[in-house]
């Protein structure tokens, strides 16, 4: 009999090869999901992030292996990618959260605009709910980004990099916000290159070409995996000898071609 | 003097003719430039002229010829766009000129009726009731049309990549894209002639951009805009007699010119006075997104 701890996930997969055509660019992927965990993903790019993060959305069928989602899933894309000229203000961004509940053709109604209301309180941004998305900060259209998710009632998040770009004051909230979303039981997966701050969250999944090591951030994070992440270019910084290292950073660090 | 040229029943005509294309060209023309389909707006505007022509050569309704010819220059970028020596780009480029090259010498041969030159340059002042009716039923199909999907395409031109996690579809705003701006051509070619039609389909989108920053009023006011010109270049025809539908895309770029000057001048007097003002150092947040976290 399984225990009510292993059927509490939110996502599982198990023996999984993703790519394109017939070709696999990540192969022998397995991992769960638990409510209130979050997940750092880390890996170079082209390591098979967004990959994998498609397959998990159910825009990419798997090859090989099996891919259970038992919630909904919703995406926070790079807000660097955002077109900051869109005409669109931050409750506008939030309400396309609406698209899946309401049939596209209907105008959004008062309960979506109150939901919508709702999640912008939830990240902290009612206030600057008629602002135009492109003058908000960077930390604050993220934060739009996880309200437009929230909307969607996705108990399984998606961030694709969140924190690149953003200053340490915006790093803060928004890992802040990150944290109060897990203790509500939601999971998240959040893809970044800042193997410090994974340490801080509950699981750690290294990813290059296929599954490096899945486990826990204090276990995993060794120098071998690290470097069998991102290849013998990283940049050590030697830590006080409480662990293996106090500072590694990518070599692809500042570059985010796909 | 203001009223006299609306007396008439060719002017009338005229008017209302203006009136529905600049109504279905500022509002459909705020997707255009969003999605950056400018210029294919204008290739699909020129690939489906011998569509057009061999209709009213025929006598089949224009709709028809509009969307055979579409369909050909689909077909065409379709077949051609996939050989990897000539390239996407450049066999987009040879269909639309050879489809309007050949639109073009069989509306301007010697056998052709002499009304088929307005196919290229626009009539607007020789519309028909029946004309008029036509673009009247295919401007309702647009704007309505654009009010079904307007929440599709804000979310697919917002973030195409993340469109679907969402529940919108970007191949479905792309195709019905596609076919508005093959609908608005027919509207528009009757007025302004299949070289200007990109006039009212780029010129107040562009315009409006300008002055608002949310997509329902834009396409309200490049609505507005399109029809005022539409109006003021009427006027010009009149009293100036200038060619009808020239003097309409004429008027719609000059607006776009005025108000991009006002709207440099504006952002000029703003970086003036913060950089006098002590303490203005990222008080208007401008497109870089330098507002303050709060």
């Amino acid at each position: 009999m399984k225990t009510a701890k292993e059927n509490s996930y939110l996502a599982e997969v198990s023996g999984l090869s993703a790519g394109y055509g017939a070709h696999p660019v990540l192969r022998d992927i397995g991992f769960r999901v638990e409510p209130g965990s979050r997940i750092g993903v880390l890996g170079p790019n082209g390591g098979g992030k967004t990959t994998l993060f498609r397959v998990l959305l159910g825009e990419l069928a798997p090859l090989e292996g099996s891919v259970t989602v038992r919630t909904r899933c919703g995406v926070v894309p790079q807000t660097e990618r955002s077109r900051l000229d869109y005409p669109v203000s931050a409750l506008d961004v939030a309400l396309m959260g609406t698209l899946g509940r309401v049939s596209w053709w209907r105008r959004p109604g008062r309960d979506e605009r109150r939901r919508a209301l709702g999640a912008l309180d939830e990240v902290g941004l009612r206030d600057l709910a008629d602002r135009q998305f492109g003058e908000l900060s960077g930390g604050q259209r993220q934060r739009v980004l996880v309200a437009r998710a929230l909307v969607q009632d996705a108990r399984l998040l998606l961030l694709d990099e969140p924190f690149s770009g953003l200053d340490g004051p915006s790093s803060e909230r928004l890992g802040s916000l990150l944290g109060r979303l897990s203790s509500e039981g939601r999971g998240l997966m959040i893809s970044t290159h800042d193997i410090e701050q994974v340490r801080g969250w509950d699981m750690v999944l290294c990813l290059n070409q296929r599954q490096v090591a899945f486990g826990k951030p204090s276990e995993t994070l060794t120098r071998p995996v690290i470097e069998a992440t991102y290849g013998p270019q990283v940049v050590v910084i030697e830590g006080d000898g409480t662990r293996e290292a106090s500072a590694i950073l990518p070599p692809q660090h500042h570059d985010r071609g796909r | 003097m203001v009223f006299e040229p609306w007396t008439q029943g060719i002017m009338q005509r005229a008017l209302a003719e203006v009136a529905l294309l600049g109504l279905v060209g500022g509002a459909l023309g705020c997707w255009i430039v969003f999605y950056e389909l400018s210029y294919s707006a204008e290739s699909l505007a020129h690939a489906l002229f011998p569509g057009l022509v061999i209709a009213s050569l025929t006598g089949l309704p224009l709709l028809l010829g509009a969307g055979i010819g579409v369909t050909v220059a689909a077909v065409a970028v379709a077949i051609l766009g996939r050989a990897p020596e000539i390239g996407r780009d450049t066999s987009v480029a040879v269909v639309i000129s050879a489809l309007f090259g050949f639109g073009v010498v069989l509306a301007l041969s010697p056998a052709s009726p002499p009304g088929l030159q307005g196919l290229l340059f626009g009539d607007v002042l020789g519309v028909s009731n029946l004309d008029l009716l036509l673009a009247a039923v295919l401007a309702v199909v647009v704007l309505v049309s654009l009010r079904l999907l307007h929440r599709q395409l804000l979310a697919v031109g917002f973030d195409r990549t993340t469109a679907r996690s969402i529940g919108a579809d970007p191949r479905l705003a792309d195709i019905a894209l596609l076919v508005l701006i093959g609908l608005a051509t027919v509207v528009a070619v009757q007025g302004l002639g299949n070289l200007l039609v990109v006039a009212v389909l780029v010129g107040p989108a562009a315009t409006a951009r300008l002055l608002v920053r949310r997509m329902a009023p834009m396409m309200v006011l490049a609505s507005l805009l399109a029809v005022l010109a539409g109006v003021a270049g009427l006027y010009l025809s009149y009293y100036a007699g200038t060619a009808g539908g020239a003097s309409v895309a004429g008027c719609m770029v000059v607006l776009y010119l005025i108000s991009l000057s006002v709207n440099a001048l504006l952002r000029w007097k703003r970086k003036a006075d913060g950089a006098t003002a002590p303490g203005a150092l990222g008080f208007a947040p401008g497109p870089s997104g330098g507002g303050r976290d709060v």
